[in-house]
């Protein structure tokens, strides 16, 4: 599928980018009877874009469907996402992709993608969230397949540098493929190449220094040159620079495509300290999957962006592997040591710490009585005291999976411009809009719902577009 | 997709890169619906030398987990992890064969089964030259003569292959002794009856090449699922079963019923043997294909001789068994006989130093899964 790309056609509609919502937009259109071409800046083998790293796709339902238990209503899906959003939402377009997670998993299995039983150790997303088989890697691979045989023309490796907009509708994109320039016309135009990640400029333009400490756990090829593009050509944007997905990941971990690996789960079953070993949070506010994606902001708020989640013998077993080996030692003082942090400092905190935990009845599947007293910041679950060795500490960094700033869209997915009027050809679906609906925090699994809702309006709607 | 590094490696490195690649799909657990290998891995924190080769000898090589691999080459990780496991398992043949020595058959085994079948096939016709004239090795023998015994007697091939089998049977129990404690198993335990049956189903049904719940089958040889590699391996070792079966019903025919070989055509032997191999012609062919034809981010240039020459072998003990059936009253039934004769010994004596034992250390595994499943994950509390 590697042809020259053939720069005399117009295609019904051209897609910008190569991850689930471009997939999603692209097979739609091609149902619809649209010629569609993918352009996808990554190379084959990481194509994909951050759908490469996913595993599940979170979805509403009033009863069990598929391998989903019990029932996870609008509401309480709607209420997630007040909470980890802070309100910073748009209730309307959130509501869309709650609602279309309930009615489109048949049409991802007719593209090839399966579903699984929840994974060991995610147990606790069995109601809300839909696993793939094999990963997210494993679906991208059904859609390209699926994409192939329809007759969809991919190119990979294929970098759009700029686009030809004349007021409200799109001509053309210009894109460069094998070291030559050239130009893909179409009568629409689907954006979904995500966000700017992977820009660690850009990242240091809206974090300043303490983004050079950032790792980036998601794919490398989401630089936002065409969301810059947008916004220059007058988008409407949708959140902020410095918003995104960011979980607190092993301070080891590559600079970029760590991907789900890199986490380290065992924070709400110690403390978390700083490079002066000072607590700076509630480690145990929440259950762990509602509130591991606070932990990268936290981590980037703290002095040189480092933080060291630090456990004993107890804890050792109780939350997923983390890829890399935790660093080890037999009393505290040799942990500092190995931590490169002061030991004074951090027997005097885990003294402090163990002093202020009250007797309770320690379990981890339940918001449990182990509290901390006269301590702040308080540790108001999970609380034990630090003193079975050895202990065990994982440095953590700030790790971005996305980030959410962003073009604003309405409910057809059609891009906004900044007089509040939607564009005629113009369609954005995934990352690149996803602020639309979460302007902060995040919520598993929600990644692949707005990709995945968005991108399909985006594709049927391009379709009736051009098609009428 | 790029090929990973392709240095032959000794068990001690393979065993520490495993460990490396281990911890890798241990964080990650994505592939946990593929087959059983995820479940058992994901029971453990560390990954001991003998677990691997648990892991090892569990993995069917059906390639989902690769094509799902967000970490597959040429991602800095490096994980592939089919390919990993492949070379284990050629390694722990090599260590657990007995005698020991023998192990080192391993090192170039499509040369070690080449050159012992032409040593086997040499010895037969030796044996029969040197017990009839010429005139009688090409004469055509009637199957009312008791042909194959007037050329070959029953008392000379009972003893060379008996004593070939017992020496086979000890050979694979003693690798089989060796490998099931070293997973840290009670030899007790393999006899429990619910694991044991668990086991024997998925090896008889080939469960782990289903590629998850819906069981469509696996990646192979290219990323589209498909039923072949399960639907020629079902040739191939049933009609392998089937053969046996033919044997066996003609050793009771021959000691109990006093009726000697060659049996007609609708006997219950020649069926048996005829059903089984055409089976074991088209089954090692297809395996033979399709191998030839994956993707070579899978290949394992070090053990193409092991597989293909036991294909090799089982297609050439079914066409000359075949070829028996047809020209056995003509004169070049003698030919045929020591042909086929000979491979047949020398599947007999490469069994233990072949791709055959794959077969066993992977009962040995199932079974092993089937009984750890049940057991409690130490150290590691349940949600």
């Amino acid at each position: 599928m590697q042809a020259k790309p053939d720069i005399q056609k117009t295609y019904d509609l051209l897609v910008v980018g190569g991850g689930n919502a471009a997939l999603c937009a692209a097979l739609m259109a091609r149902e619809a009877g649209c010629s569609v071409l993918l352009l996808e800046s990554a190379p084959k083998p990481f194509r994909g874009g951050n759908s490469r790293h996913t595993r599940n796709l979170r979805c509403m339902h009033e009863q069990p469907q598929d391998m989903l238990t019990d029932a996870y209503p609008e509401e309480e899906y709607w209420q997630d996402l007040l909470k980890v959003t802070g309100g910073l939402t748009d209730e309307h377009l959130a509501r869309t992709v709650l609602k279309h997670t309930e009615t489109c998993r048949p049409w991802m299995y007719k593209h090839g993608v399966r579903f699984q039983p929840p994974l060991g150790g995610t147990l606790h997303l069995s109601r809300t969230n839909a696993f793939f088989l094999g990963g997210g890697k494993a679906l991208v691979n059904a859609y390209y397949h699926s994409a192939e045989q329809l007759g969809i023309d991919i190119f990979y490796e294929a970098k759009v540098s700029d686009l030809d907009i004349d007021g409200d509708t799109f001509r053309s994109a210009t894109f460069t493929y094998q070291g030559a320039e050239h130009q893909a016309r179409a009568k629409a135009v689907v954006l979904a190449c995500g966000g700017f990640q992977a820009n660690l400029e850009w990242l240091r333009e809206a974090w300043g220094p303490p983004a050079d400490n950032f790792l980036v756990r998601g794919t490398p090829y989401n630089r936002g040159d065409v969301l810059k593009v947008l916004i220059a050509k007058g988008a409407k944007t949708v959140s902020d620079a410095t918003q995104g997905h960011c979980v607190a990941i092993d301070a080891r971990s590559p600079t970029y495509d760590g991907g789900i690996i890199t986490r380290v789960d065992a924070v709400s079953l110690g403390i978390v300290v700083n490079k002066h070993a000072q607590r700076f949070y509630d480690e145990g506010e929440d259950f762990w999957p509602k509130r591991y994606a606070i932990w990268g902001r936290l981590v980037a708020g703290q002095p040189d962006q480092i933080g060291y989640s630090i456990i004993d013998a107890k804890a050792m077993g109780r939350f997923m592997p983390p890829v890399y080996p935790p660093i080890r030692a037999n009393s505290l003082r040799d942990l500092a040591t190995k931590l490169e942090i002061s030991p004074d400092a951090l027997e005097k905190t885990v003294a402090e710490f163990n002093a202020a935990v009250r007797p309770g009845t320690f379990d981890h599947t339940i918001q449990d009585d182990c509290v901390t007293e006269g301590i702040t910041p308080a540790k108001t679950h999970w609380a034990l005291k630090l003193d079975t060795p050895p202990f065990f500490g994982y440095p953590l960094r700030p790790g971005i999976t996305f980030t959410y700033l962003g073009v604003t869209v309405d409910d057809r997915a059609r891009m906004i411009l900044q007089d509040d009027k939607p564009c005629k050809n113009i369609f954005a679906a995934g990352e690149i809009m996803a602020g639309n609906v979460l302007g902060k925090g995040y919520l598993a699994g929600i990644g692949m719902s707005i990709g995945t809702t968005f991108g399909r309006i985006a594709g049927e709607e391009a379709a009736k577009h051009v098609r009428g | 997709m790029y090929a990973a590094e392709d240095q032959p490696m000794s068990l001690d490195e393979l065993i520490e890169d495993a460990q490396r690649v281990l911890r890798v799909c241990n964080a990650c657990r994505y592939c946990e619906g593929y087959c059983a290998v995820f479940p058992a891995l994901a029971r453990r924190l560390e990954f001991t030398e003998n677990d691997i080769h648990y892991l090892g000898n569990l993995c069917h090589n059906c390639g989902s987990c690769l094509y799902a691999c967000q970490f597959a080459p040429p991602h800095e990780f490096q994980v592939n992890f089919p390919k990993l496991m492949a070379k284990v398992r050629g390694q722990t043949y090599r260590k657990y064969a007995w005698p020991g020595f023998l192990g080192a058959l391993y090192a170039k085994n499509g040369v070690a089964v080449s050159l012992i079948t032409a040593l086997s096939i040499g010895l037969l016709f030796l044996l029969a030259g040197a017990l009839n004239n010429p005139t009688a090795f090409f004469a055509a023998h009637s199957d009312a003569q008791g042909s194959f015994y007037a050329l070959m007697p029953h008392n000379l091939m009972v003893n060379v292959f008996g004593a070939v089998s017992v020496f086979v049977l000890i050979a694979l129990l003693m690798g089989f002794v060796r490998f099931w404690p070293y997973m840290g198993e009670d030899l007790a335990d393999f006899f429990r009856p619910r694991a044991l049956g668990e086991g024997v189903h998925d090896a008889l049904t080939l469960k782990n090449l289903g590629g998850g719940v819906e069981n469509e089958g696996c990646t192979y040889p290219a990323e589209q699922k498909s039923q072949a590699r399960r639907m020629f391996h079902h040739f191939t070792f049933y009609g392998f079963l089937l053969c046996f079966a033919a044997t066996s019903v003609a050793t009771v025919y021959h000691y109990m019923l006093d009726y000697p070989a060659p049996y007609p055509f609708w006997s219950l032997p020649v069926l048996l043997g005829t059903v089984g191999g055409i089976g074991l012609l088209i089954g090692p062919v297809g395996l033979l294909w399709i191998k030839h034809q994956r993707d070579p981010d899978f290949k394992v240039p070090e053990q193409t001789g092991m597989d293909a020459g036991f294909l090799v072998l089982l297609f050439m003990i079914s066409l000359t068994g075949l070829g028996l059936l047809i020209w056995r009253e003509t004169g070049a039934m003698g030919t045929w006989l020591a042909i086929h004769l000979g491979f047949v010994l020398a599947l007999f004596l490469t069994m233990p130093y072949g791709k055959f034992v794959h077969g066993m250390y992977r009962l040995a595994a199932l079974v092993r899964f089937h009984l750890e499943k049940r057991r409690p994950v130490p150290g590691l509390a349940s949600e």
